[in-house]
């Protein structure tokens, strides 16, 4: 942990090197980020509800949403680089170096600038709570559900990037679950087909970002039917997959063979 | 290829050399094909969860931009097939990493005009790449969620043409791009601006007959609705066929010329940097 903060200080430092850069990529990463908001808003002025929720409800769901998953990019996000680091021979060195592999590659080129990202997220967030009242009974899930979010992307992370070492040439295909994961959980889920509700609450717990605890904090009966005690269960779901994650990322470090170059 | 040497050594730039350079841009490409292969995963994917939410808008209010649920769906896969041969999250042109490095002064020199040059490779990977990268989504989408198939060879035929169109117009937009580096010096920002202005005003995340007004009117008439809009509402049908073909014609005409006007002011202006 010490030396992973090291590591991002380290980085951090370099990027304010360089401040217009710095500035112009926050910028850029803020900007993309909104055009979300952007189909959310043209969504909507074509609409008042959505799956059956309503636009506060949606801003809810996407700042939760946007925060946990901003977060996990920032902090952890250059794990999907993994394949460049096997194709360029660069991880050999970092298995050679007495600290942890993970925390080497997902601090390496720490991108700060990330951040905006996160901050535009908390922003849509507030504007959401601000329109929602939520009662303090229910609030207190909120952070709970966040910090449960960011375990669940970065788990997810890890996992994409354990898969690179089967996939070498195709880290694009993490892009679905990493990316995707977080464009899916950015609407409500009742707009998706009970299938794949299914599939990401009981195998790939994505549904317990924000869906099943925002359920709670929004004070909705659960459209699909599933049990009620499914929106507390966010922390074991995501200190399951974590661990899930942490074996397998373990498992593809071993499976490594050095190209030798 | 000592081949092409000596033809390029005994002869003028003829269509020959295109044809050439068409064939090396899908070669190179058809060399990774495990990128494509999981390009063409990842766009089926966002394909899938980008069907499911204009299906939940269009359960919410029917028919509306004068789409049925099918046609927005269809519209949804069509748009993720753009996505490989349009190159549509920008960059796909060596243009930009060889003025960075300065190889730029030497493609000025060759006995061909880099707008021509970077276009033929550039087919040649969008060849590639809607073989790999845009059949796939598509069939993953008919046979999911069902989209509509014309079945007028006519339909076909406009939407062969519009889509070519639509690739030469993604090409002279991002060669623009690429050569405002040399004045800009940042590749990077001038990258994320030009997502964001195809990501929105190209119908890629929402078609456009769904903006408020008079974004949508505005947006409709703006080059990058030429690239992904136009060609999916002459697949659907609901475009005036020779209207929309002369859209995308004008569009590439201007894109094209500007960039060929760029070309040459590049060409003083990397002089004047000494190379």
């Amino acid at each position: 942990m010490r030396v992973y903060l090291l590591l991002i200080w380290t980085w951090t430092r370099a990027a304010a090197r360089y401040p217009a850069s710095f500035a112009l990529m926050t910028v850029a990463g803020t900007v993309t980020a909104a055009l979300e908001v952007a189909v959310i808003w043209v969504v909507f002025s074509n609409t008042t509800t959505l799956g059956g929720f309503d636009l506060s409800e949606v801003m809810f769901l996407y700042g939760t949403s946007g925060l946990a998953f901003a977060a996990a990019d920032l902090l952890f996000s250059n794990t999907d680089r993994i394949s460049q680091h096997i194709k360029a021979g660069t991880l050999d060195a970092m298995l050679i170096r007495p600290v942890g592999t993970f925390v080497q590659v997902a601090a390496d080129r720490f991108t700060p600038n990330r951040a905006g990202r996160a901050l535009q997220a908390a922003i849509v967030l507030g504007v959401a709570l601000a329109r929602l009242d939520v009662p303090a009974s229910r609030a207190w899930m909120i952070p709970v559900m966040v910090v449960c979010g960011i375990v669940i992307f970065t788990s997810i992370w890890a996992l994409s990037g354990a898969l690179q070492f089967l996939l070498t040439d195709a880290p694009e295909v993490a892009n679905a679950f990493t990316y995707g994961g977080a464009t899916l959980t950015q609407y409500p889920l009742t707009v998706y087909g009970a299938d794949l509700v299914r599939g990401v609450t009981y195998v790939l717990p994505l549904a317990f970002v924000n869906w099943q605890p925002g359920l709670y904090v929004l004070g909705r009966a659960d459209p699909m039917g599933l049990p009620y005690a499914l929106r507390f269960l966010s922390p074991v779901a995501a200190a399951t997959l974590a661990v899930v994650a942490v074996f397998a990322w373990r498992a593809g470090v071993r499976r490594y063979r050095s190209t030798g170059s | 290829m000592p081949t092409l040497h000596r033809r390029f050594l005994t002869q003028p730039p003829l269509l020959s050399l295109y044809a050439q350079l068409v064939r090396y841009g899908f070669r190179k490409h058809a060399t990774y094909w495990g990128a494509a292969a999981a390009g063409a995963f990842t766009n089926t994917v966002f394909g899938v969860l980008r069907a499911y939410v204009l299906i939940a808008l269009w359960r919410a209010r029917p028919g509306l931009g004068g789409y049925d649920i099918t046609d927005a769906v269809t519209f949804c896969f069509l748009t993720q097939a753009y996505i490989g041969p349009m190159q549509v999250f920008g960059g796909g042109l060596e243009v930009t990493q060889r003025i960075r490095t300065g190889d730029i002064a030497l493609d000025l020199v060759r006995p061909a005009p880099l707008l021509l040059w970077s276009l033929a490779q550039d087919l040649g990977r969008a060849g590639y790449l809607f073989l790999a990268r845009s059949l796939p989504p598509t069939v993953a989408g008919a046979l999911l969620f069902g989209i509509v198939l014309p079945g007028d060879a006519a339909v076909w035929a406009a939407f062969a043409a519009s889509f070519a169109l639509g690739i030469v117009i993604s090409f002279g937009w991002r060669y623009i791009v690429a050569l405002a580096t040399c004045w800009l010096r940042d590749d990077r920002g001038l990258a994320v601006m030009s997502l964001v202005l195809t990501m929105f005003f190209s119908g890629m995340m929402l078609p456009l007959v769904i903006f408020p007004e008079p974004l949508g009117t505005v947006a409709r008439a703006l080059p990058w609705a030429a690239m992904v809009q136009v060609p999916a509402d002459v697949y659907l049908g609901r475009a005036d066929v020779p209207g929309a073909l002369a859209f995308q014609a004008v569009w590439a005409a201007v894109l094209l010329s500007l960039g060929a006007l760029l070309t040459r002011a590049a060409r003083r202006k990397v002089v004047i940097d000494g190379g």
